[in-house]
């Protein structure tokens, strides 16, 4: 039936022909296509207000609270917390929850909604679709984590004022907290990413994460001393609390020092994302 | 065009496609039709690349799929319209699909004006009916104006006008002279739109051939015949080299010749006819035949399927 006459309405008008391309379709495209799938979901939005409601107001309320107990006790008698900390422990240990919720989601919503099929369709060089969605996803969240951190901090210094313990960016490790907790929350982040690709299944993958953030410190800690001690430098999640120290008293000294401690972090996700991507490619879709 | 040679695909123990070769014209509509469960989906999969072969080649144009410089340009495949999220409206699915192959935005509103759902490219498909669903899958696949067109089954669960739809479009789309290859599981959907059959059962191929032979290599057309002497007809038609099989209601099955030739047999007899009717095999006849045995998930109880020379 090759010869029929097209048919009437709407299916007539069929496309017009493009001129023909040159090259290959690549990573530049892929990243572009990533990028619309993020901003173009309402769950990127959800998940990056509720990073900034947690980091930033959370953050504040901490702040307030410790400024009130401060003032009560007058001044002189809490010398010595360390209000970078203060500012920014609610973005650690919270905003690295919700970070890891929209780095699953990214991955994992194409296997729950059935899109990767529709995805690799359009582009089958896999490797190349998932260093896109890596990157788009990290770039994002690298973005949105340093805002929220430095918001935090301004914030909540300017909330410590009053017990003249504030710190200001120019104090010694400052500079290293914010920018450290922002990247290790984008990491944590890439982490459950990694940890999507492998799973391929949102909530067993948010599970896991959780697992591995909150689950295994409990465990580590009621363990011999000894034996903590001993494992706790080697679990991914204590990078956090190393980072966003900044006086000697509140970093825990039988950890590694703040960028070695993030450099457990950032190994176990290399491995995660290695294996991720290679069942990525290897797997039937 | 499309090569598949040897495709074999195994999920643990079970065999999907079995050793399966054959090869896709270019600008032909090529039907592909096998009971539910013959391997129809998971050789398109294959194809696509969304699968990997347990053993065989799938090539287009001598490349494999994940080869080619601008999949969406080769090939425009839509298997499941329901394998988009549901969250992203249709106009940024599409666009998103469109920057992976580097085509133009207007591209996206063409093909949602093409498909007529331009006035809901705004709305999430979350919402979409299947029928709308199946034009969003659609004009995602003339994105990149391809060459070559692959739909699973594209009228599975459409209403009748959604079902005009699709068959007017693959034909226009057929018309410029792309090459479709479509499956279905309902042959009167193939008998009004292919040209070429290829034909699968249990994971293995039944048969590759022209719409026209493979029609013609079942038992084919036949003559129904009622008369007043049943015996004397059919020895004469014995004769001149047919056969003729009485069936219970008293009618006679003529096989071998035209019902010209059966009318003049009976004259030159002088044997009286009551009814004298040629009975084409359909499409659908020669399917069931074909696939008789191929039937992965058979009813307990069958339904009573036509035996072939009753059908109209």
């Amino acid at each position: 039936m090759t010869t029929t006459t097209a048919p009437s309405g709407s299916s007539g008008v069929l496309l017009e022909k493009l001129p023909p391309a040159a090259g290959k379709a690549g990573l530049a495209g892929v990243i572009r296509s990533e990028w619309t799938k993020l901003r173009s979901v309402r769950s990127t939005y959800w998940t990056l207000i509720a990073l900034v409601v947690v980091g930033i107001g959370l953050g504040a309320l901490i702040c307030f609270a410790t400024e009130n107990h401060a003032t009560h006790l007058g001044h002189g008698e809490v010398l010595g917390f360390d209000a970078t900390s203060r500012s920014l422990t609610a973005f650690v240990e919270l905003g690295q929850l919700v970070m890891m919720v929209l780095g699953a989601m990214v991955i994992t919503a194409e296997y729950s909604t059935g899109m990767i099929r529709t995805s690799l369709t359009t582009m089958p060089r896999r490797g190349t679709v998932f260093a896109a969605k890596g990157l788009v996803f990290a770039g994002a969240a690298l973005v949105v984590s340093v805002v929220t951190a430095f918001i935090a901090f301004f914030l909540g210094q300017a909330i410590l004022h009053s017990t003249g313990d504030s710190a200001t960016l120019s104090d010694p490790n400052v500079l290293r907290a914010i920018i450290g907790t922002a990247l290790y929350v984008t990491m944590i982040g890439v982490m459950s990413f990694a940890f999507g690709a492998i799973i391929r299944h949102t909530a067993g993958t948010i599970a896991t994460m959780v697992g591995v953030l909150f689950i295994l410190p409990l465990i580590v800690e009621v363990l011999p001393s000894d034996w903590t001690n001993d494992i706790n430098k080697w679990i991914p999640s204590s990078a956090g609390g190393q980072l966003i120290a900044t006086i000697p008293g509140s970093s825990d000294p039988t950890l590694f020092s703040a960028w070695p401690q993030f450099g457990v972090t950032i190994a176990y996700t290399a491995v995660l994302l290695i294996i991720g991507a290679v069942l990525f490619r290897k797997r039937d879709a | 065009m499309i090569e598949v040679r040897g495709l074999t695909k195994r999920y643990g123990d079970k065999v999907a496609v079995n050793d399966l070769s054959f090869s896709i014209e270019p600008g032909t509509v090529t039907g592909f039709l096998g009971p539910n469960g013959a391997g129809k989906t998971t050789t398109m999969r294959c194809i696509l690349g969304l699968d990997y072969p347990t053993a065989g080649t799938v090539t287009i144009g001598g490349k494999r799929y994940q080869d080619l410089a601008y999949p969406m340009r080769e090939v425009g495949a839509l298997l499941d319209p329901k394998a988009v999220h549901g969250g992203r409206s249709a106009y940024n699915h599409l666009l998103c699909l469109a920057q992976t192959n580097g085509l133009p935005k207007k591209r996206v509103d063409a093909a949602l004006e093409l498909v007529g759902l331009s006035e809901v490219a705004r709305k999430r498909s979350k919402g979409f009916s299947l029928g709308m669903s199946q034009r969003l899958g659609i004009a995602g696949t003339l994105l990149g104006d391809p060459r070559v067109l692959m739909f699973d089954e594209p009228v599975n669960g459409l209403d009748p006008e959604g079902i005009l739809w699709i068959r007017n479009l693959m034909k226009a789309l057929a018309a410029e002279g792309r090459t479709i290859f479509v499956s279905s599981h309902l042959m009167s959907e193939m008998e009004n739109t292919a040209d070429h059959l290829i034909v699968v059962g249990k994971g293995r191929l039944i048969a590759d051939c022209t719409m026209k032979d493979f029609i013609a290599r079942s038992s084919g057309s036949s003559v129904r015949v009622q008369t007043t002497a049943p015996d004397e007809l059919v020895l004469a038609i014995a004769a001149e080299g047919g056969t003729a099989t009485a069936g219970a209601d008293g009618t006679l099955t003529v096989q071998g010749m035209p019902a010209q030739k059966v009318g003049d047999i009976a004259f030159d007899k002088g044997i009286r006819l009551h009814e004298l009717t040629t009975v084409r095999a359909s499409l659908e006849e020669a399917f069931m035949e074909l696939t008789a045995d191929a039937v992965e998930y058979r009813a307990e109880v069958r339904a009573a399927v036509p035996t072939a020379g009753i059908g109209v």
